[in-house]
């Protein structure tokens, strides 16, 4: 990858500063999408910069919606072969398409649901070289079908959510999830929305544009950094607004009116 | 006046009394209730530490936060952490509130890596008893200070998150809540507040409006709320009476400051549209507009203007208009007589009121 491509999206995200250390260690990040305007794209962007050469961190992908080979032939397109990473122990796949959580009684039960989901993912960073273990970026892909599995519980998965979150404060770790807004969008009170929103100290939204579809701009993107007390954050409490375009081997970002 | 809110809880309560409570919420479109609730957290804290407090130590029930961030915190704001743990102590409600590390360390599927020393709290794994967390909070305090008629400061951070896991009327009955109010239903909200002495609500400077505003508009208001706020601190005083106070925040890079809340933005808050042209009169032009004498109200001979109150008799007027006419025909030889006599029936009635003046018609 090249060192020179540093786009909005980056630069939103506090990505486009040449450090050590991945920007996004320690924090959350909620992608919020909808059925106009799929936020997957920005999954696959992520996992991308993540896998780059000169970084050294390690993704957990927790697939509820699709399979492996989905995203490793979209990956391949954005110039990232999932498959050697995965052989060299920088990408991990959690492959839960069929998981089935038990009923509310056993819910705390440490062999089945959310919970061995949860144990997974820590015996696996658990597993890491210690170097590594301090480099970790789970992604969560995506919130709204781990509600159907966990037989629309809610409680259930902010628990497991609460539980990932411990994973961020004790190993450094990122948390990446996507929901979907349109779903909630009917409830009167969207709690499970909401608490996501809390939870994040990054709120990304992919909306379709306010005056509708276009060919040249397939949508918005509105990021909303809100930052913690970590001191060093210059993008603290900021809000970035651009456009976005989805081509074939790559996403181009812009703000509204400077695309010629 | 976010400092008068930490001077009550550290002169704490009078022998006999409930001991002040405070309440922090705050909503999705101003989500600083944690920074306040930080900031309160480290100024009770120093004033604990000097001795200037009525609480000889506090307790803190942390669910959304690791102990470790506390401690890193405190540091951050100069306050010692080394000696914390004569006066401070954690339930921590946070690292496994549910015991689901402690079920999985049993099945061997867990190796136990991390061990945080426990020398400052307790970890708690059952959050839904609230029974025991409230036993928790009670001897962890307890071994913070000596006497038995010593007090100590409860905090917690989030109410939320104990309600997600127990029932409401279990929750009631402990101190010092922080909670968002747009998570949970009208009465759950109220009755928390009806047991605080103290309301504090964090609000966005302006509310957003649905539709109306474009996208640059929101954007650009959103992050204008997200860089400060409205402080609203209801108080209830001993003697029953209920204090108001307003402040502005603003959110730092180093934490959270305020300050006292601009008089423009909290009375400008009238139901004019906000455009870039004035559309209220000032005095001058209310003056003027009440000297303009409309062109049918008078008679362009310096006579003073009539108004009609409906008991003058029609040979009144037909007079005025004869004489008038007279008057005026030596004047207006080309007029041919025509005359338009207009009488307001009302004083007090503005000149171009909204009014319908079709309103008395009964069609």
């Amino acid at each position: 990858m090249d060192q020179r491509s540093s786009n909005l999206l980056d630069e939103a995200l506090g990505l486009d500063c040449q450090t050590d250390r991945w920007a996004l260690a320690g924090r959350v990040v909620a992608i919020e999408d909808s059925v106009e305007t799929s936020g997957s794209f920005i999954l696959h962007q992520l996992v991308k910069r993540a896998l780059a050469p000169n970084s050294s961190t390690v993704v957990l992908f927790i697939a509820f919606a699709q399979p492996f080979s989905h995203y490793d032939r979209i990956l391949r397109k954005l110039g990232c072969n999932l498959a050697a990473q995965r052989v060299n122990n920088r990408f991990f796949f959690f492959d839960k398409l069929t998981l089935q959580c038990p009923d509310v009684d056993e819910r705390n039960s440490p062999v089945s649901g959310l919970v061995a989901l949860y144990g997974e993912i820590q015996e696996t960073i658990y597993g890491l070289p210690e170097v590594s273990r301090k480099n970790v970026t789970i992604i969560i892909d995506d919130l709204s079908i781990v509600e159907v599995a966990a037989n629309g519980s809610s409680d259930y998965v902010l628990d497991f959510l609460h539980y990932c979150h411990t994973l961020t404060s004790e190993f450094d770790c990122t948390l990446i999830t996507l929901n979907h807004e349109d779903i909630y969008s009917s409830t009167e009170k969207p709690a499970f929305l909401l608490q996501t929103e809390y939870l994040a100290d990054i709120l990304i939204k992919a909306e379709p544009l306010a005056t509708g579809l276009a060919t040249d701009v397939h949508g918005q993107l509105t990021v909303l950094n809100k930052g913690f007390n970590h001191g060093q954050m210059n993008s603290r409490n900021k809000i970035r607004n651009f456009h976005f375009r989805v081509k074939e081997n790559m996403v181009e970002y812009f703000y509204p009116g400077s695309r010629n | 006046m976010a400092e008068s809110v930490c001077r009550t809880l550290r002169d704490g309560g009078l022998e006999g009394e409930h001991a002040p409570a405070l309440t922090i919420k705050d909503s999705i479109a101003s989500p600083f209730g944690f920074d306040v609730f930080c900031h309160v957290l480290t100024q009770l804290s120093s004033f604990i530490l000097a001795g200037k407090s009525q609480s000889r130590g506090l307790v803190l029930v942390a669910f959304c936060r690791s102990p470790s961030f506390y401690a890193d915190l405190l540091k951050s704001k100069g306050i010692d952490v080394n000696s914390s743990n004569k006066w401070v102590r954690i339930l921590d409600c946070y690292t496994d509130p549910l015991g689901w590390k402690f079920r999985l360390m049993g099945v061997g599927n867990l190796r136990d890596l991390s061990c945080e020393a426990s020398s400052t709290g307790i970890l708690c794994k059952d959050v839904k008893d609230t029974n025991k967390l409230y036993s928790s909070i009670i001897e962890l305090g307890k071994g913070l200070v000596a006497e038995a008629k010593s007090r100590f400061s409860v905090a917690i951070d989030s109410v939320d998150q104990m309600l997600r896991h127990a029932s409401m009327s279990s929750v009631a009955g402990l101190f010092s809540n922080l909670r968002s109010h747009d998570l949970h239903e009208v009465r759950v909200t109220a009755s928390l507040e009806y047991m605080s002495s103290m309301v504090a609500s964090v609000e966005p400077l302006q509310q957003l409006t649905n539709g109306q505003r474009d996208d640059s508009d929101k954007a650009s208001l959103t992050e204008q709320n997200l860089k400060k706020g409205k402080f609203h601190v209801r108080f209830k005083r001993r003697n029953g009476r209920v204090r108001v106070m307003l402040e502005e925040f603003h959110i730092e890079q180093s934490g959270i400051s305020f300050k006292s809340a601009s008089s423009e933005e909290v009375t400008n808050q009238g139901l004019l549209p906000k455009v870039q042209f004035s559309l209220q009169l000032s005095e001058k032009e209310q003056i003027d507009r009440s000297n303009v004498v409309l062109p049918f109200e008078h008679q362009g001979n310096g006579k003073p203007i009539q108004i009609y109150d409906g008991r003058n008799s029609l040979m009144e007027g037909k007079h005025e208009t004869t004489s008038v006419s007279a008057g005026n025909s030596e004047t207006n030889e080309g007029s041919g007589g025509g005359e338009i006599i207009y009488y307001r029936d009302s004083d007090d009635e503005m000149p171009d009121s909204d009014e319908d003046p079709d309103d008395d018609l009964d069609i």
